[in-house]
């Protein structure tokens, strides 16, 4: 195919031609950062949380009296225990991804802890049985001993006077980088020390706390005995008996404590509430660039369509002296890839300059580079696609258009 | 004339219908789409308190220990205008400001006092007698609490006109006793619906930012003597007795002013830098750096609109742009099919005024069809926002301002679209077009 009398008729043409350009090009720009961020977005929906989501209910007990909560909880605890199904029962302070979280600054040592970057980390307190109501996973060293249990309590402070903890990988290696954890000491104000005595795989924690998808796992995990405070009760049982449970749970505390405001939950609708508004940005975006993509691909239709009825006694002569229909279909397709190629190269700077502009004054990050040849690849696609059907209507111009109308 | 050129667009309309249609639609989805967006962002960024926010300030001082390594402004963006009580109520006493009140949001439990109904969690606001008068909380019955009362730790309480209706079933409730946290209360006030958004108090404070404002709202002191826990406790040292928050070294509260102009608000920085001068002179502080912004100033440093809100609008009017290049090319392809037509008009007597009237005319009412069907999918868009489980959900309509940008946007983006198919139209040479024929 040849391009010199394709670019000759595109100078006779320069405005449509650079419309078409244009056009490509911020489709092309548009769609590079809008499918970056779906990515960005599907990712963070999807970020692992080690504990059995699947089969944990949580039932939140709401003005549990500081007085009598000693007895209290160990009642509730009781009560949930006795439904057919549950496995396994625990108190704590909070859940993952809940918003509403006890965090603490963290060093290891006592002088880290007013530096400036001291990881800030979500404080999960469990009752006996907490690792294995939430489902921890052990990678090393191990859980909590019942004299721990015991002697780690609450009082009038919001840290346990226990001295034992349990970290996620994340915590550990931002702590200890390149070292082992175990047995290491983690300090909690200047006075405060905990040993750790165990490392999990990651869980997140109640939220974000402003600290980016990094920090999102830096959680620590200290046994307690009941208290006022730590009013959430985590309900394992199998899957499939899980929401039986959380009804009867709710049921039986209600019954049990009319005092007190109970509201239940499984963990997996915790989950999709936490997640719910990226997943509305997700759909959007993919709103956005499938329209987007229509829109684009009509225009390329019209302004192609209006070339050919232009062009039809040129179509005609050029059929009359010799050119096949394949001839005339390649000429329109290679223009369109012509006009496209300039777009995407146009597109693809301009995807980085809002890749950049993104950077300085939105939480972004960079885009890798293959996302905007694989956008170029997805527009010249679609130009071709567009093209087809008015590039086949110029093929079927038969040859005696030339001998008409002269 | 203009009804001549309206004719003709008609007419040329109906000969394109195909192409019409798809000017239409892409104009009518770029524009839905940016006002749907538009919308949303001007719910988020709204001003809560319209007709007095430049009088509204919060004080923000730095209550770190000596050894801390945290910046004053990197605190403030994190902890917004939070305190220690203690600084709090020194500054709440001063009354330097012609009004001022400090507070805390606190859940609050409501035991009905009817048997058989359940005790339940209501967003409740901990605070001092100004709060009400200072942003501009009307009653529908009684009144707030008085300074002496705050003193007195009496437990009165003003209640919200949606929480009278569910307890009393709006008829007036003053002097009524309610049972808070279990402990009783006596109604004073009961509020006229009072919902600021984004409710710009609670945002330093650990609550909601928007959505239907909050239920009971009770005099700090007393809630603080019946042990009620605030929903945000920031500790810079971790030994801390939570029985004892007034004294703790925990910033908890925050303190808002109004102030009466610019001058005031100047002295009033003053003599807040004084303040903190005395107490670093105490042992008390160590970080002499203050800070006043005004509602809209403190809104933009906490950064409340959230990223989404306006990557989306940025992305709605991208979106636009590529709709509009697109009419633009459709248009030209159009008004070039034409140019016989043109050549015969121009041939009759027709001046270039007139084909560039006859054009834009054109495409003014491709713009009115699409800013009427924009109109149609901003609704949509809204209607589906409405849906989405965000806490400014049930907020989002169009109100008359965006009826109106709808349009105005619906017009420009038609008539630039319309400025280059129109100059292409006029320049045409009547001859050639005429001889071709």
């Amino acid at each position: 195919m040849q391009i010199q009398p394709i670019l000759a008729a595109l100078r006779k043409h320069k405005i449509p031609a650079l419309l078409i350009v244009l056009e490509i090009a911020l489709a092309c720009a548009v769609l590079c950062n809008a499918v970056f961020m779906i990515g960005q977005r599907v990712s963070e929906i999807h970020i692992p949380n080690a504990i059995d989501e699947a089969g944990i209910s949580v039932i939140d007990v709401q003005g549990i009296d500081p007085k009598t909560a000693n007895a209290d909880i160990p009642r509730y605890l009781a009560t949930l225990r006795q439904i057919p199904g549950v496995a396994v029962v625990a108190a704590l302070n909070m859940m993952p991804l809940t918003n509403n979280s006890w965090n603490t600054n963290v060093a290891t040592s006592p002088a880290g802890i007013m530096a400036k970057d001291s990881p800030n980390v979500a404080e999960y307190l469990l009752t006996k049985g907490g690792p294995e109501a939430l489902g921890l996973r052990l990678l090393q060293g191990r859980f909590f001993n019942d004299d721990e249990y015991a002697d780690s309590k609450l009082g009038d402070s919001y840290l346990p006077t226990g001295h034992t903890v349990v970290v996620t990988r994340s915590l550990a290696k931002r702590l200890w980088p390149g070292q082992g954890a175990l047995g290491k000491q983690i300090w909690v104000g200047k006075s405060n020390t905990f040993t750790v005595v165990g490392v999990v795989a990651d869980v997140l924690r109640p939220d974000e706390n402003g600290g980016g998808a990094a920090r999102f796992h830096w959680s620590m995990f200290s046994p307690i005995n009941p208290h006022a405070s730590i009013q959430t009760f985590a309900v394992r049982s199998a899957p499939q008996d899980r929401d039986r449970v959380l009804r009867e749970g709710v049921h039986k505390l209600e019954a049990l404590a009319p005092n007190v405001v109970v509201k239940g939950k499984t963990f997996t609708d915790i989950r999709d509430k936490y997640f719910a508004n990226t997943r509305s940005m997700v759909w959007m975006l993919v709103l956005v660039c499938v329209v987007m993509l229509a829109v684009t691909a009509f225009g390329i239709v019209g302004l192609t369509s209006f070339w050919v009825g232009q062009r039809r006694r040129q179509i005609g002569i050029r059929r009359a002296v010799g050119a096949t229909r394949r001839h005339i279909l390649n000429y329109f397709q290679t223009e369109n890839f012509l006009l496209s190629t300039a777009g995407v190269v146009i597109g693809m700077l301009l995807a980085f300059g809002i890749n950049l502009y993104l950077m300085q004054h939105y939480q972004m990050t960079r885009m890798p580079w293959y996302y905007l040849p694989a956008s170029a690849v997805a527009l010249w696609v679609l130009g071709q696609l567009a093209v087809l059907g008015p590039a086949l209507r110029a093929a079927n111009v038969p040859p005696v258009v030339a001998t008409r109308s002269v | 004339m203009f009804a001549y050129y309206l004719d003709l667009a008609l007419r040329s309309f109906r000969r394109n219908r195909v192409l019409t249609a798809l000017m239409v639609l892409a104009l009518g989805l770029g524009i839905g789409a940016s006002i749907t967006t538009l919308t949303v962002l001007k719910l988020l960024s709204g001003d809560p308190l319209p007709q007095k926010s430049a009088r509204i300030f919060a004080p923000q001082i730095d209550p770190l220990p000596a050894d801390s390594q945290t910046p004053a402004a990197k605190l403030w963006h994190s902890w917004g205008n939070l305190m220690t009580y203690t600084d709090a109520m020194n500054l709440l006493r001063a009354r330097r400001a012609e009004r001022q009140a400090v507070m805390a949001l606190a859940d609050s439990k409501i035991t009905p006092q009817v048997p058989g109904r359940h005790p339940f969690f209501s967003d409740g606001v901990i605070t001092t007698s100004d709060f009400f008068t200072m942003f501009d909380a009307k009653f529908e019955y009684g009144s707030g609490w008085s300074a002496r009362d705050d003193e007195d730790r009496a437990h009165v309480v003003v209640v919200a006109g949606f929480l009278n209706d569910k307890l009393f079933g709006g008829k007036n409730s003053v002097g009524e006793l309610i049972r808070v946290n279990d402990h009783d209360y006596r109604i004073v006030g009961v509020l006229k619906p009072w919902a600021p958004q984004p409710r710009f108090y609670a945002v330093s404070l650990g609550g909601r930012g928007y959505g239907n404002g909050d239920a009971v709202f009770l005099p700090l002191q007393a809630a603080l003597a019946d042990k009620v826990n605030p929903q945000t406790v920031n500790c810079f040292d971790a030994n801390v007795d939570i029985n004892h928050l007034e004294t703790a070294p925990c910033a908890w509260v925050s303190l808002w002013v109004e102030l009466k102009d610019a001058a005031d608000a100047g002295a009033y920085q003053t003599f807040l830098s004084n303040y903190v001068a005395q107490q670093i002179s105490l042992g008390r502080l160590h970080y002499p750096q203050v800070a006043l912004p005004n509602l809209m100033e403190y809104l933009a440093q906490q950064q409340v609109v959230p990223e989404d809100a306006r990557l989306q609008t940025g992305l709605a009017f991208g979106f636009l742009l590529i709709c509009i290049v697109n009419t633009v090319g459709l248009l030209l392809a159009k008004c070039l099919r034409r140019s016989r037509e043109i050549g015969v008009r121009r041939a009759l007597g027709a001046t270039r005024r007139a084909i560039f009237a006859q054009f834009m005319i054109e495409s003014g009412m491709v713009g009115i069809a699409g800013g009427i069907l924009g109109l149609v999918f901003a609704e949509l868009g809204l209607w589906a926002v409405r849906h989405q489980p965000a806490q400014y959900a049930h907020l989002a309509h169009l109100d008359l301002s965006m009826f109106v940008a709808t349009f105005a946007i619906a017009l420009i983006a038609s008539l630039i679209a319309g400025l280059l198919p129109a100059w292409r139209a006029c320049v045409v040479a009547p001859a050639p077009q005429l001889k071709d024929a």
